[in-house]
């Protein structure tokens, strides 16, 4: 099954494309702080909101905010607004891509402090 | 029969939640393959659009409360250090098949008290606390396309396919979260 791009006649595509784009923000996100975690004590530190969850407290939560606010900071930019497609999910594959590998063990912990 | 606390809200977090999200996901992939008007009538997308308008937004909400109870209930009883005396780390997991009040599961799994168990931490469960993350960002965002476009999703291929792709990515994460987080139970329970 591969995806054709095209546009829909029936709503403008600016929400959506916020909301997919988004995904990959909060993805990007996730993975970014599981890799500086292991690359800084400092940043280790900083990640750790809550003493029973340690540092994955910070990161998920980090993680699930850029995912929220992204979602509404693009849905208000591209209100109303027809946006093309294809450098849009682009972008989602290759911000999902870096999250799948800044949280894959082997990955993060070559940056171990 | 009798479910500690701790039990409890693991059987929540796995067995209901989790579950319930990979079960779902077969009904939801079918309802939206075949949303589309060639193999429909207008009455039967209209039902169709509902059905998968709560069914998906369901789905989506479920796997957000399957990562906050796995997270930030069940998690820190996994983490707990229990097990240090002194300077030895794991001395409370010594001689122990399954971890118990003096031994986390993570500390059973780091000690190796019964066998090859390191890497069931360092590796799978440092895996699956990460990416079960992204499965409700996905799950939200084919919930969004299917309850934006509504009727409109049938008549566009294109963003049915991109619902369908949304979908299975975070089936796909969960699922991967799911079968560690059991295979991890399975070797050292919450108890």
């Amino acid at each position: 099954m591969s995806i054709t791009v095209e546009q829909s006649e029936a709503k403008p595509s600016g929400p959506a494309a916020a909301v997919v784009l988004a995904s990959g923000i909060g993805a990007f996100v996730l993975g970014l702080f599981t890799t500086l975690n292991e690359a800084s004590s400092g940043i280790n530190d900083f990640l750790q909101f809550s003493d029973d969850v340690g540092p994955l407290s910070g990161k998920t939560i980090l993680a699930t905010a850029a995912f929220f606010v992204a979602w509404a900071v693009f849905a208000v930019l591209w209100r109303g607004r027809d946006v093309a497609w294809r450098p849009v999910l682009t972008a989602t594959v290759v911000l999902l891509a870096l999250g799948f590998l800044g949280t894959f063990p082997t990955f993060f912990e070559a940056f171990a402090d | 029969m009798e479910l500690s606390n701790r039990e409890f809200w693991t059987i929540i977090h796995g067995m209901v939640l989790g579950s319930l999200f990979l079960l779902a996901f077969a009904g939801g992939l079918a309802g939206l393959y075949s949303y589309r008007p060639e193999w429909m009538t207008g009455e039967g997308i209209r039902e169709r659009a509902t059905r998968l308008r709560y069914g998906i937004g369901l789905m989506a909400l479920v796997a957000w409360l399957t990562v906050l109870t796995g997270t930030w209930i069940v998690y820190p009883w996994y983490r707990e250090n229990l097990s240090e005396v002194g300077d030895d780390r794991y001395a409370g997991c010594e001689g122990l098949q399954v971890p118990n009040a003096d031994c986390s599961p993570r500390d059973f799994l780091l000690s190796q008290a019964s066998g090859d168990t390191e890497s069931w931490h360092k590796f799978w469960f440092e895996w699956k606390e990460h990416i079960a993350w992204i499965a409700p960002m996905l799950a939200t965002a084919a919930a969004f396309l299917v309850f934006y476009y509504g009727r409109s999703l049938a008549q566009t291929p294109f963003l049915r396919r991109l619902a369908i792709w949304l979908f299975v990515g975070a089936f796909a994460v969960a699922g991967i979260a799911g079968l560690i987080g059991a295979l991890v139970t399975k070797t050292a329970p919450i108890t």
